[in-house]
């Protein structure tokens, strides 16, 4: 057991998002700047109130468009006085910035830490078709730590390596094309009540599964729709919290565990890091996932989402398929509804931090006209394979 | 169908260099008698720096895998497999390769593969086919 629990000194106290542009015509630092602001103004602070900065996975890339804006170019363009900053990839997938951010609250060296999260991928693919998260960034011979054992044998997309995972997920657990469908479909009905999500029109099970085959088992609509935007989250200690502006949201508990190989092969190919990540969240908390009103949970790719809802205990490990069939149970009315505001799929590939704006949203009553019923508890997820972190939300 | 090689060092070259002489090479601890991939200076297990790569049998099954449909690049047009295979030495020994010289609608988890190795510049790549 853990002696204690860092993450229950720290609550969400602002949240911020830019335009969702397919593609935007502002700059990544325009967009970062539109998301920071408006979290720093959503919390009731003044940018000299903030004295941290984290974010996942920072200018890992010498400023590419999967993350265009890291720490120390935002710290600079806003004239921010810090205790504390850092950013880089090689953590617990999406969420890491929020995860580290509250480490450095919680640490007593921040008392209010700007999270953010920039992507530009549609604006760079109006000309280049294969900039994306993995396109290889090495130059001749691959060196990278993991990429070197997949590019070889024409791995150029993590669609490939999560089809490995569906297929897996079908033949083991009988999941079916039908069943993984309602993930898209769901968030499409959502995105329709989203006016920032990039995909609005009405998507039927025929248009799904007429959709081009991408990497059996997975088609174009499983996989997310790339966009601009940034998003930004406000965590604050939660004794100064409650001077903010909005009802303070809780940290709960995290999950960030990974007690496999960081491999997209070696791993386990039906769970991933999110078992791992699932039974950590739950260890530190005495709520149960009966408790959850609304979750968040990655869709890069559908599989994950699939994968998501077993490793949080949200159905039982195998019965993602079965548990989602029809998509009755996961709608905004339903039991347990997810990606309300569209997701990655629908929404646009905000990566990560998209899914905690929404979680706040509907948390506070904000969502206007995707709002679900009024809930106290939400979780959000991201990460893929290797790639895992989760939140658990709580609302006073 | 074109191919970005890995860059070669210390620790990787046995696997990407056996099959210069036919061989599957995998780093094996002589202290716990495990095997594991990929390869590195040390048992990720038992933390012994006697380890060594050893030739295994190039025989497995599919773990999983998927069909490609989508050309990433204008090379990459025909549908091709991209599979994980488990090595028949060891549970859970495995990595990602390509399934070769079969109709991609045949290929199957569970199906019995060998190794058969193509040679790209001083790279002798691990692909497999029906065994
Ligand atoms: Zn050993």
């Amino acid at each position: 057991m853990h002696d204690r629990q860092y993450e229950k000194d720290v609550a969400i106290t602002g949240i911020g998002q830019s335009e969702v542009g397919r593609p935007s015509t502002l700059s990544g630092m325009r967009l970062t700047l539109d998301a920071c602001l408006e979290a720093i103004n959503d919390a009731g602070l003044r940018k000299e109130d903030i004295d941290g900065i984290a974010c996942w996975p920072g200018d890992n890339n010498n400023g590419d468009s999967f993350s265009p804006v890291g720490p120390l170019a935002l710290k600079n363009a806003l004239g921010l006085e810090v205790n504390w900053f850092g950013g880089g990839y090689e953590g617990p997938g999406p969420l890491t910035g929020l995860i580290n951010g509250a480490m450095a609250i919680a640490s007593g060296m921040c008392r209010h830490v700007l999270v953010f999260r920039t992507i530009t991928e549609s604006s760079t693919r109006q000309h280049n078709k294969q900039a994306s998260a993995l396109s290889n960034k090495t130059l001749g011979r691959d060196s990278s730590f993991a990429w070197q054992w997949y590019t070889p044998f024409n791995v150029l997309s993590a669609a490939n390596l999560m089809a490995i995972y569906a297929q897996r997920h079908f033949h083991d657990y009988g999941t079916t094309s039908e069943q993984l469908a309602q993930i898209a479909l769901t968030c499409r009905r959502n995105a329709q009540r989203n006016p920032k999500a990039i995909y609005r029109s009405p998507m039927s099970m025929d248009d799904y599964m007429q959709s081009r085959m991408i990497s059996t088992p997975l088609r174009m609509f499983d996989c997310d729709v790339h966009c601009d935007a940034s998003t930004a989250i406000i965590l604050s200690r939660r004794d100064v919290a409650k001077d903010c502006r909005n009802p303070p949201i809780r940290i709960e508990a995290i999950g960030a565990a990974l007690n496999q190989p960081w491999s997209w092969d070696q791993i386990s190919l039906t769970e991933g890091a999110a078992f791992d990540v699932g039974r950590m969240m739950w260890s530190r908390t005495d709520l149960k996932p009966k408790d959850v009103g609304s979750a968040q949970l990655y869709d890069g790719f559908s599989i994950l989402t699939m994968i998501w809802l077993e490793a949080l205990g949200l159905c039982p490990k195998g019965e993602s398929g079965r548990f989602v069939e029809g998509g009755q149970r996961i709608a905004l009315d339903g039991e347990l509804p997810i990606n309300t505001n569209g997701g990655q799929l629908s929404g646009g590939r905000t990566h990560g931090l998209g899914y905690v704006h929404e979680a706040c949203l509907q948390l506070w009553n904000k969502a206007e006209g995707r709002q679900i019923a009024d809930h106290q508890v939400a979780v959000t997820a991201a990460g893929g394979g290797p790639l895992g972190g989760s939140l658990l939300l709580v609302r006073d | 169908m074109p191919r970005k090689l890995p860059a070669l060092t210390a620790d990787n070259h046995s696997f990407w260099q056996g099959g210069r002489n036919g061989e599957l090479l995998i780093h094996r601890c002589e202290a716990c008698k495990r095997y594991f991939h990929p390869p590195s200076p040390i048992c990720p297990t038992c933390t012994s720096f006697e380890v060594a790569p050893q030739r295994v049998s190039g025989k497995g099954v599919i773990a999983s895998f998927t069909i490609n449909h989508q050309p990433w690049t204008p090379e990459l047009a025909a549908p091709f497999v991209i599979a994980i295979v488990e090595l028949q030495e060891q549970k859970d020994l495995r990595f990602v390769t390509n399934i070769e010289d079969t109709p991609p609608e045949q290929v199957h988890i569970g199906m019995k593969v060998r190794v058969r190795f193509q040679q790209e510049d001083d790279v002798w790549l691990p692909l497999f086919v029906k065994d």
